[in-house]
């Protein structure tokens, strides 16, 4: 406190002033390379140094597998499915959220959040609950021999359970920026309520939904939790990648199970770059609008709330 | 934001019957009832079973390594990703980009491959147990093993609150703290941590609160063995494996209360921090 006043502020120490010396910089870049490489870059390595570990030819030789392809066919169906209608959801949660005002609406965008604070395996156990063999409507569904549960409809409803908020809070914070001044004067000009929303509204938020989308699809095809309780692991029927890359690594076949998990894991690369890309194009729209027009990083607000759940 | 011209516009859009229907209905069908369903099959059960389900030892010992093990990993990150959200704000150095694309890994990372992968590495025959192995530190199979899945999957959290927060810091602040006289220490300790706190705050809770339900990648590091390693996401799947859907029910319940709690609580945070903070341009 006494030596508070003896600086004196020259103009080219001002920025000195406000700087760590350069020891504590590179300590403490150090410290958090050191702190990422140990739990991103590491893991990252290790599942292709895995799969790769008997040469390409063993690598290759998993993916013939009849059951290798048969998880790999039941996630892309699973996909598939679950992608387009999260996709409509979330496209019309945003649309009612972002571009009305009515009583409730911080509830409803509360509710939308819920998937994500419920454990994935409690998003399995709640449709085993409905519709297993001693749930709710499990007598009535074996008298009409319909199956859910240790079967494809269970694996799917699980799966739209976990990704269903994605899409949606993509985009609500990337309307709600957007404001509704552009559909107004498309509308009050004679456009039909579609006509506004395919040539005004989804030409605006396109990065939004093509983000939206691909988390939704790494998300649905990664999910492992809430598919593990409801599939019943019967091999080629209901095991999706990543219960087969359980399997796998538990009957000790780790380079079958790594060569699984490196597909999933360059999935997840692309995501990671199509954010990336996604992010890069809002900022240019942003700053070609000149300033504060749209969210300057909309997906970076909304990440860390939005990945959250298994 | 004009009121009068918010409530105008809202007439004047088209498809808000059809958008909120559809909404409704969707969510009420794939979450709500299910959700619901939960709840209604607990109050078949009486006061002392569902007492007994979730007080029975084994269960016990699964919320002391669940909570024990997310608290931990929380923690870890909150020191080292706000380090990380320093340092990636504030220091130019090579693959920055790079590697602030990467921190949300954990995020696009299926869980099953975090497990498999964090497992290989840290047996005692992989890249670093095996370093640890001299000293008699096992990491895998152990509750040391738990926190270290949980330390990643809750990784991208921290960093991602706080960084904005550090982005949008009015470099003058720190200026006017250094011209009258403040140490570059005090300076950190006594003008910017007290702005990140909020954010600090939310991003440990919602990294505790991933953790908390997080089964994936913990069941392959964990060894899951009774009493030890067991976590109770884990649990909750051996009792309905055993057709056991009432204590099955009875902890999901518990777990589903706490996290609740949890997502309340960082409702409140957030309100706290855009309280202290209000946002540009509005």
């Amino acid at each position: 406190m006494a030596t508070a006043s003896i600086h004196i502020p020259v103009a080219h120490q001002v920025p000195r002033a406000t700087a760590e010396p350069w020891v504590v910089r590179w300590l403490l870049i150090g410290f958090a390379l050191a702190f990422l490489g140990l739990f991103l870059f590491l893991p990252l390595a290790a599942v292709f140094a895995q799969a790769f570990e008997r040469g390409v030819s063993a690598y290759l030789a998993s993916f013939r597998d009849p059951d290798a392809q048969a998880a790999i066919r039941l996630t892309l169906l699973t996909a598939a499915i679950v992608v387009p209608l999260n996709l409509v959801f979330g496209i019309a949660a945003a649309w009612a959220i972002a571009k009305f005002e009515f009583r409730g609406k911080s509830v409803l965008i509360t509710l939308i959040d819920l998937p994500f604070a419920v454990s994935p395996v409690i998003s399995g156990l709640i449709y085993v609950l409905l519709f297993g063999l001693r749930g709710w409507l499990g007598p009535w569904l074996d008298a009409h021999d319909i199956k859910i549960i240790f079967a494809v409809p269970g694996i799917v409803l699980a799966t739209l359970f976990v990704t269903c908020p994605l899409v949606a809070r993509e985009l609500i914070p990337l309307m709600q920026a957007q404001g509704t001044e552009e559909e107004e004067a498309a509308v009050v000009l004679g456009a039909h309520g579609w006509q506004t929303f395919f040539r005004v509204t989804l030409p605006n938020i396109k990065w939004g939904v093509l983000y939206g989308v691909i988390l939704c699809n790494a998300r649905a095809m990664g999910e492992f939790g809430a598919v593990s309780v409801v599939s019943g692991h019967i091999r080629g029927l209901t095991n999706t990648m990543t219960l087969h890359v359980e399997i796998l690594y538990n009957e000790y076949n780790f380079v079958g199970a790594f060569a699984v998990a490196s597909l999933l894991t360059l999935l997840a690369l692309v995501t990671l770059g199509a954010k990336t890309l996604v992010e890069w194009q809002t900022r240019r729209r942003s700053t070609d609008a000149g300033g504060d027009e749209a969210e300057p990083k909309p997906v970076a607000v909304t990440a860390p709330v939005a990945v959250t759940g298994e | 934001m004009s009121g009068a011209a918010q409530s105008r516009t809202r007439r004047i859009l088209p498809g808000f019957g059809l958008a909120m229907g559809f909404t409704l209905t969707y969510f009420c069908l794939i979450v709500l009832i299910p959700l619901g369903a939960l709840v209604l099959k607990t109050t078949g059960m009486s006061w002392g079973d569902f007492w007994s389900a979730v007080t029975a030892p084994r269960v016990l010992a699964s919320y002391k390594l669940t909570f024990g093990a997310s608290f931990v990993g929380a923690l870890i990150n909150a020191v080292f990703g706000s380090i990380v959200a320093w340092v990636l704000v504030r220091y130019r150095f090579p693959l920055r980009k790079l590697i602030d694309a990467m921190v949300d890994l954990p995020f696009a990372l299926p869980t099953a491959v975090a497990g498999i992968a964090l497992t290989s590495i840290y047996a005692t025959n992989g890249w670093i147990g095996r370093l640890l192995e001299p000293a008699s530190i096992k990491v895998a199979f152990t509750p040391l093993g738990v926190i270290v899945a949980l330390t990643f999957i809750g990784l991208p959290y921290v960093v991602r609150t706080v960084q904005p927060v550090l982005e949008d810091l009015d470099a003058e602040i720190e200026e006017a703290a250094a011209s009258l006289g403040a140490r570059r220490w005090q300076t950190v300790t006594r003008v910017i941590l007290p702005e990140l706190w909020p954010a600090l705050a939310t991003g440990f809770a919602l990294a505790f609160a991933r953790a908390l339900g997080e089964f994936g990648s913990v069941v392959f590091i964990a060894g899951n063995m009774p009493m030890k390693t067991e976590i109770t996401p884990l649990l909750i799947v051996i009792k309905l494996e055993q057709f056991d859907y009432a204590g099955a029910t009875a902890l999901a319940v518990v777990m589903l209360v706490a996290s609740f709690a949890l997502l309340l609580l960082i409702n409140l945070l957030q309100r706290w921090a855009s309280r202290l903070r209000p946002v540009h341009g509005d």
